[in-house]
């Protein structure tokens, strides 16, 4: 239409050169340094991987897999030694599900409660106080195991032991409590205002428009939540290692003494294991052990949340 | 107004006819566009658009919303880099050089080539800092204080903020807001002004104010705007693009496009028949 | 309306009160059991104070430990935890800033950015004791650094990383992408936009993710135990090199002791540590407080 050649523009006055090849090289320089810090997460887990694969595999030379999976005793200082992790797992698995019986209803009962019940006063106050406890550090959890905890369960239970995982499994409840409830609660609160007003048109109470349109609605992030609390409830470590004590064993209750994956770490780091030893290798297999359950467990509530997250939006 | 009933009542081939009729584009151009795609994700958002931009004159993209004139104006000054799903073809030729060429610095093309937004977007600086950074990183030699003087008074700002030039530009006004807006483009001295819908945040007052403003910059600039408001083209501009889905519908002189427009679709929008 | 649809409803009295009273049962067991929560972690709070509070005074604070419970001080546990969040902050904050700022700013939506993106959620939840391994292994004996401070420090940083990063991409996200246009449009290049709009818009945000993020370095204690923090240090370090102990070790070594009066010590330097957090916590709400308007 309008030939661009007809009206090619005559150069007056100045003559404005926008193809300038130079490389910005402080601009260059800048973001390249900050490629680089972006890259250090990628190396830290590329570490984390090639440390405990490391040592885990000079633990399996000497070691069979099987006997580390499968065995039952775990004697990794005295002679005769064995190495089955399960005495380990088993320890982890009973203070984690005993904690998650504890934080799972108080803390979604907890959510409901600010997201749906609670006024806005309420709310602005109870909230940030369960911030502020989550940020308890654990080792505070573990004080209060044994100075409050455990001498309650004796009265209450004369057999029980000083270390037992029912007073670590109620600590770590408590701990991961706060963060169910504000999870959830972020969950519930991003249901759409809609449609509770929906149920509540229909002439459904309270109570009914929260257990069967809210709840469902926000369920995967209530689910994200909890999975998130386990997982934190199984990589916890101060408060298990001083309330639940050091001894590896399968006990199917929870009065006695047992050790978790990570307490078990605690201990052998403490006695200074020299490296290159087996005692010291086996520092590496539990926590390789200890970073696959978390991961997936992580990986799994990632994929619960971005799996699910829009289907109300 | 004969003419336009005329046209209205030729048939079809004769109506192309009188489009090839129309007087030659006299002015001295400083951006050509020839034959733009604009693709958004691949659908394509602008069609096979080609025209001039006239050398200190105003241009305005008039249309139906969602006809694209935004992404068109955008393009223009390679703003459209930041969203990743839009990718163009076409010549953009300014100053003889093709504006996509890989070999120019999108940094260096938005120095000369400003761009006004729809809603007033002053930095969270004061009025003398959201005026005086453009300037300032770009190695501006001379005084800035005479600077941001001089470009408060091209926006007709200056007597409204002398006295509080280091307060939060956040504090102003929304018509002010954009009048600082635009003075901060003007600190650059662009070659070009790009506007996209620079009044559609503002009232009628503060409207006036900027259209009064834009009449004393075309001695100056070359200023190409978007709106949707016809009657702010038809006022204020001398050429005028009409674009509908993404097609170019037609361009000319703003009063000839306005009075006797060469296709019925620019008739039925300027006369408010439909969008 | 078809008189059988009426009856297929049950609007009877009864059962309505009967569902009312269901929901009112509801949402009274659920404040219940949040106020319960609420009250058996203020419980722990009082009862770390009535235990704690015999021994909190100056000579607490300015006395080295000791056998003797009396003579009991957290000096060295306070100047190392100084010491290390100090170390922390000087490496941690620019490095995940960075990182947030590339993420947000500069990278394209490609693989490897993906990539990490995922990559730092899912550090986020590696459990603090395996990064005290990692730190053991590399830091300690890999590049030969000892048990001193700045392995502590580093092992700490990689810790904490990935919360100031997620904090700080937040605080980004929220600076209106009008500002960056404004910018770009005057002919600023990304590096500009981004160090005299994005980051001074985004400031506090990433300060109150940042003192977070340093809070939870200062009550993390199985990390420091894997570093080996000595529990008995009985000198202030010099430098990074030195050997040290922080308050959460003085506190695990204290409770892990069977005597009565080590307990109550233990919670002595609970209310310190304690208390340092809260001020910081407060620090950060206030900065949000501030901001907010």
């Amino acid at each position: 239409m309008y030939s661009t050649a007809l009206n090619r523009p005559v150069l007056t006055d100045t003559f404005i050169n926008i193809n300038k090849r130079t490389i910005r090289w402080g601009e260059f320089l800048i973001q390249s340094g900050l490629a680089l810090c972006a890259l250090i997460s990628i190396i830290t887990t590329a570490v984390i991987i090639i440390i405990l694969c490391k040592e885990g595999f000079s633990f399996f030379q000497h070691i069979a897999p099987a006997e580390f999976f499968f065995g039952t005793r775990w004697v990794p200082l005295l002679e005769p030694s064995s190495f089955g992790v399960l005495p380990l797992v088993w320890g982890t698995l009973l203070v984690t599900f005993g904690a998650a019986l504890i934080a799972i209803p108080i803390g979604l009962a907890s959510a409901i409660y600010l997201s749906e019940y609670a006024s806005h006063k309420v709310r602005s106050t109870v909230k940030p106080v369960l911030e502020l406890l989550a940020g308890i550090p654990t080792v505070v959890y573990g004080y209060f195991a044994l100075t409050f905890v455990t001498p309650l369960l004796k009265t209450i239970i004369p057999g029980i032991q000083v270390f037992n995982a029912f007073s670590g499994a109620i600590v770590v409840g408590i701990m991961v409590l706060p963060m169910i409830a504000t999870l959830s609660d972020n969950a519930l609160r991003a249901v759409p205002q809609t449609l509770r007003q929906g149920a509540y048109a229909l002439g459904a109470t309270s109570y009914e428009t929260t257990t069967q349109v809210v709840l469902p609605a926000g369920l995967s992030g209530v689910m994200a939540s909890f999975l998130l609390a386990i997982s934190r409830a199984i990589g916890e470590t101060m408060a298990v290692t001083l309330a639940a004590g050091a001894t590896p064993n399968m006990s199917l209750t929870f009065l006695e003494s047992i050790q978790t994956m990570t307490a078990y770490i605690v201990q052998i780091s403490l006695g200074d294991a020299p490296a290159g030893g087996l005692a010291y290798q086996t520092l590496f297999v539990v926590a390789a052990l200890l970073f696959i359950i978390t991961l997936m467990l992580n990986v799994l509530s990632q994929w619960i949340l971005n799996r699910y997250r829009e289907a109300y939006d | 107004m004969s003419a336009q009933l005329d046209e209205k009542l030729m048939i079809p081939g004769q109506r192309e006819q009188a489009a090839n009729n129309k007087p030659a584009f006299a002015e001295e151009s400083i951006l050509n566009l020839d034959q733009v795609n604009i693709y958004y994700s691949g659908k394509a958002a602008i069609k096979e658009v080609s025209f001039p931009i006239a050398k200190q004159k105003i241009t305005s993209l008039i249309g139906p919303s969602g006809c694209g004139k935004s992404t068109l104006l955008r393009s223009l000054n390679r703003m459209n880099d930041f969203i990743p799903e839009v990718t163009m073809d076409g010549l953009f030729t300014y100053n003889g050089q093709n504006l996509n060429a890989p070999s120019v610095d999108p940094v260096e093309v938005r120095r000369h080539i400003g761009m006004v937004f729809q809603k007033p977007n002053p930095f969270p600086k004061t009025i003398y800092k959201n005026i005086a950074w453009g300037p300032n990183i770009n190695g501006y030699q001379k005084s800035l204080d005479e600077l941001v003087e001089h470009s408060l008074k091209q926006a007709a700002l200056w007597d409204e903020v002398k006295d509080r030039l280091h307060e939060s530009a956040l504090s102003l006004s929304g018509g002010q807001q954009q009048r600082l807006c635009i003075a901060r483009a003007l600190a650059m001295e662009p070659d070009i002004l790009l506007m996209d819908e620079p009044c559609s945040a503002l009232d009628p007052i503060s409207t006036a104010h900027i259209e009064d403003l834009l009449f004393e910059l075309k001695t100056r600039y070359t200023i190409v705007i978007v709106t949707h408001n016809m009657q702010q083209a038809a006022r204020i501009s001398d050429y005028t693009a009409f674009l509908e889905s993404g097609e170019l519908i037609e361009f000319g002189v703003t009063e000839q496009l306005f009075t006797m427009p060469q296709k019925q679709r620019t008739e039925e929008y300027v006369t408010g028949r439909f969008g | 309306m078809n008189q059988s649809s009426d009856n297929a409803l049950n609007t009877s009295d009864r059962h309505l009160q009967r569902r009312h009273r269901k929901a009112s049962l509801f949402s009274s067991f659920c404040a219940l059991i949040t106020f319960m929560g609420v009250a058996l972690l203020a419980l722990l709070l009082y009862q770390v104070c009535v235990d704690g509070i015999k021994w909190l005074d100056i000579q607490f604070l300015t006395s080295f430990p000791s056998r003797f419970p009396a003579r009991a001080g957290i000096l060295s546990a306070l100047v190392g935890t100084l010491w290390l969040i100090s170390l922390i902050a000087l490496i941690a904050i620019p490095i995940g800033v960075a990182t947030a700022l590339y993420l947000e700013e500069f990278s394209k939506k490609n693989r490897l950015n993906r990539l990490i993106e995922l990559n730092i959620s899912n550090l986020a939840g590696v459990p603090s004791i395996v990064y005290g391994i990692i730190g053991l292994a590399l830091f300690v004996r890999g590049l030969n650094l000892e048990r001193s401070l700045i392995s502590g420090a580093l092992t700490m940083s990689l810790l904490i990383l990935p919360v100031i990063i997620i904090a700080s991409r937040e605080a980004i996200k929220t600076v209106p992408m009008s500002i960056r246009h404004a910018a770009f449009a005057l002919g600023a290049t990304r590096w500009q936009t981004a160090w005299a709009h994005v980051l001074p818009a985004s400031f506090p945000g990433i300060l109150t993710g940042v003192i977070l993020a340093l809070s939870r370095a200062i009550g993390e204690t199985a990390p420091l135990i894997m570093i080996g923090g000595l529990t008995y240090v009985a000198f202030l370090p010099d430098g990074p090199m030195d050997s040290f102990t922080a308050m959460p070790i003085q506190i695990y070594n204290w409770v892990a002791r069977p005597q009565h009066e080590f307990h109550q010590l233990a919670a002595s330097a609970i209310i310190v540590l304690l208390a340092v957090l809260l001020i910081m916590n407060a620090a950060a709400i206030v900065i949000r407080h501030k901001t907010e308007r």
